[in-house]
């Protein structure tokens, strides 16, 4: 996991700050510690490069696209950069994906007569749905060490967010967990319940084994998921490293 | 056949290839995607143990004389369902197709099964393209590769009408499986190409086809194992979990193992090597071998027996395709039931 390069001014800080709100969508974790970032450089005048990469030349087209997009948004807001330049390197998309982000051609604009293939739709509700699958991920990561410790199924079902707090599950994992909800609609204050289902609805009792064995495998698919892609991506760029 | 501190197991490797990815072979104008393609398959190629490995240019493509050896000869394989994988659109003679499948027939047609395959999107052409392979082969199962390039087509779905009318048609040609992959690009290109509720569909109107998800459905994992837990004809195909993850992340591959044989269950499990992503040996081996860890964080799995690991690598698919295994090869409370 690369630690960044290190900057010598604020500004540089400040463009890699932003480019670690960044999220691979699938797999819900930073661009920056993906190693997905392969060259940063700010110019005199304010002008940020950013070089990405990728694990395959065939990832998949619409979560590239979010992840250069959200690049190009996080370095543009950075006080003082005047121009943000993303560029994806050695991806079957790629001019696709850089001139349409450049153009702010939005998802369906940039891949119109793509040789490609074709959007139909902007990528809002597949976003939607990978933050849904990391918020159900994340009831496993804070629920797991309170179910170590014994915390049992008439307790979990009735706990809120607020009970957690001060307890051994109070870690930055709480905190992820009620910005994952927060961002698809679902209740994320001290008062909502540690347990929903995917709709919202309450978990019952009876229900709170088999929930929390769906919120684990959806965790470790998605753990599983990034894996395969650090390992992919390392062996792509860094394959004396890789090779163990 | 695997022998292992007195035990026997009947190898069947439900998921392997023969292609052909060399230079010659690759579409003109079309050369960035085809070695892309292989290039994603040399990475996964490399997540195999060190000893495994091989270089780039041997792993573009085999001789027959490799497969034999590495599959049937070091790699323990009694039976190898091999899949077929044309991809035209980038290499011109196909990556893997029935017809170069069927060559190796000639050689080893009594350990071989070859799969066939359609294309929805190729209509009446397809249909006659299909019956021919059917005439010839004979096949009990087909593989259906959904993120295929066809044309201007970047993919389909098994609910497309038009595959609906394929299915019915293979499954009244006497076809009983569907391996199904998943792959990137699918149109159209804001929808997630890895979702598996097709198959969930397909699986429910075909009743009396058994649908097999190459891969487990990775990198979602968590739709398949809900959808395969609701549906009896819906069967997890190992090929890239064992290659990918058992030497490179044990912990990982002891995870997605509990989870499949908890919401799959054992006697829905097939082995699959892959090759030549991988070779057969080091991954028969190790899962004999292997042991789902200690640690608490694992304490609440299902344990694999000797006897879950032989279903695993080989009964489960011998059943499906109706393998005759030996008496002595079979567990031993069947053995006794059918004497």
């Amino acid at each position: 996991m690369s630690a960044g390069p290190a900057f010598d001014t604020v500004e540089r800080q400040a463009v890699w700050t932003a480019l670690g709100t960044v999220l691979d969508p699938e797999l819900d974790e930073p661009i920056t510690d993906l190693d997905f970032v392969e060259s940063c450089t700010v110019s005199p005048d304010g002008v940020v490069s950013v070089g990405l990469r990728l694990p395959t030349f065939f990832c998949a087209p619409n979560f590239s696209f979010l992840m250069v997009a959200d690049a190009y948004d996080a370095v543009s807001a950075v006080p003082g950069v005047t121009r943000a330049e993303i560029a994806l390197a050695d991806h079957h998309a790629s001019a696709e994906i850089n001139g349409g982000v450049a153009a702010q051609a939005g998802f369906v604009g940039s891949f119109e007569n793509s040789y490609q293939g074709e959007a139909t739709a902007e990528l809002d509700e597949l976003r939607h749905t990978f933050i849904s699958k990391s918020a159900m991920a994340g009831q496993d990561r804070v629920a797991r060490p309170l179910v170590d410790i014994g915390v049992g199924p008439d307790e979990l079902a009735v706990m809120t967010l607020g009970d957690v707090v001060g307890t051994v599950a109070d870690t930055v994992e709480l905190t992820r967990l009620r910005e994952r909800r927060e961002r698809v609609g679902l209740p994320a204050g001290d008062d909502a319940p540690l347990l929903l289902h995917a709709d919202g609805s309450r978990v019952t009792t009876e229900q709170v084994p088999l929930h929390l064995r769906r919120a684990r495998l959806q965790r470790v698919g998605i753990e599983t998921n990034g894996e395969y892609c650090k390992s992919l991506l390392a062996l792509r760029y860094a394959p004396e490293a890789a090779a163990r | 056949m695997y022998e292992k501190d007195g035990e026997k197991y009947f190898i069947v490797d439900s998921h392997s290839h023969f292609w052909d990815a060399s230079k010659e072979n690759w579409v003109k104008g079309a050369e960035q995607y085809a070695k892309g393609w292989i290039d994603c398959f040399y990475g996964y190629h490399q997540l195999g143990p060190p000893e495994t490995h091989w270089d780039w240019e041997k792993f573009l493509k085999v001789t027959p004389e490799d497969f034999e050896r590495d599959m049937f000869v070091e790699g323990h394989v009694d039976y190898a369902v091999f899949q077929s994988t044309y991809l035209r659109e980038w290499y011109a003679e196909g990556f893997n197709t029935v017809a170069q499948n069927a060559q190796t027939l000639e050689k080893w047609g009594e350990k071989l099964i070859v799969n066939g395959r359609f294309d929805p999107r190729d209509g009446q052409k397809g249909l006659d393209e299909f019956d021919a392979d059917m005439a010839k082969y004979h096949h009990k199962g087909i593989k259906l590769y959904t993120a295929e390039w066809n044309g201007d087509s970047r993919g389909f779905k098994l609910t497309d009408p038009e595959c609906y009318r394929f299915l019915q048609h293979a499954q009244d040609a006497g076809v009983k499986n569907v391996h199904v992959h998943k792959g990137p690009t699918i149109w159209p290109l804001d929808k997630d190409a890895f979702d598996v509720a097709d198959v969930d569909h397909a699986a429910t109107d075909f009743q009396d086809l058994n649908f097999i998800v190459e891969h487990v459905g990775l990198p979602r994992i968590e739709d398949f194992c809900f959808m395969a837990v609701q549906e009896p004809n819906v069967y997890a195909g190992l090929s890239v979990v064992v290659g990918g993850l058992m030497h490179a992340r044990p912990k990982f591959f002891a995870k997605v193992m509990g989870e499949l044989l908890f919401w799959v269950g054992e006697d829905k499990m097939l082995f699959g090597g892959d090759y030549n992503i991988w070779t057969p040996k080091w991954q028969v081996e190790g899962l004999v071998d292997w042991q789902m860890p200690d640690e608490d964080q694992f304490s609440d799995y299902p344990r694999l027996t000797t006897a879950s690991k032989k279903k695993i690598l080989g009964l489960n698919a011998a059943r499906l395709y109706d393998i005759p295994v030996p008496a002595e090869l079979q567990l031993q409370d069947e053995a006794v039931a059918q004497a």
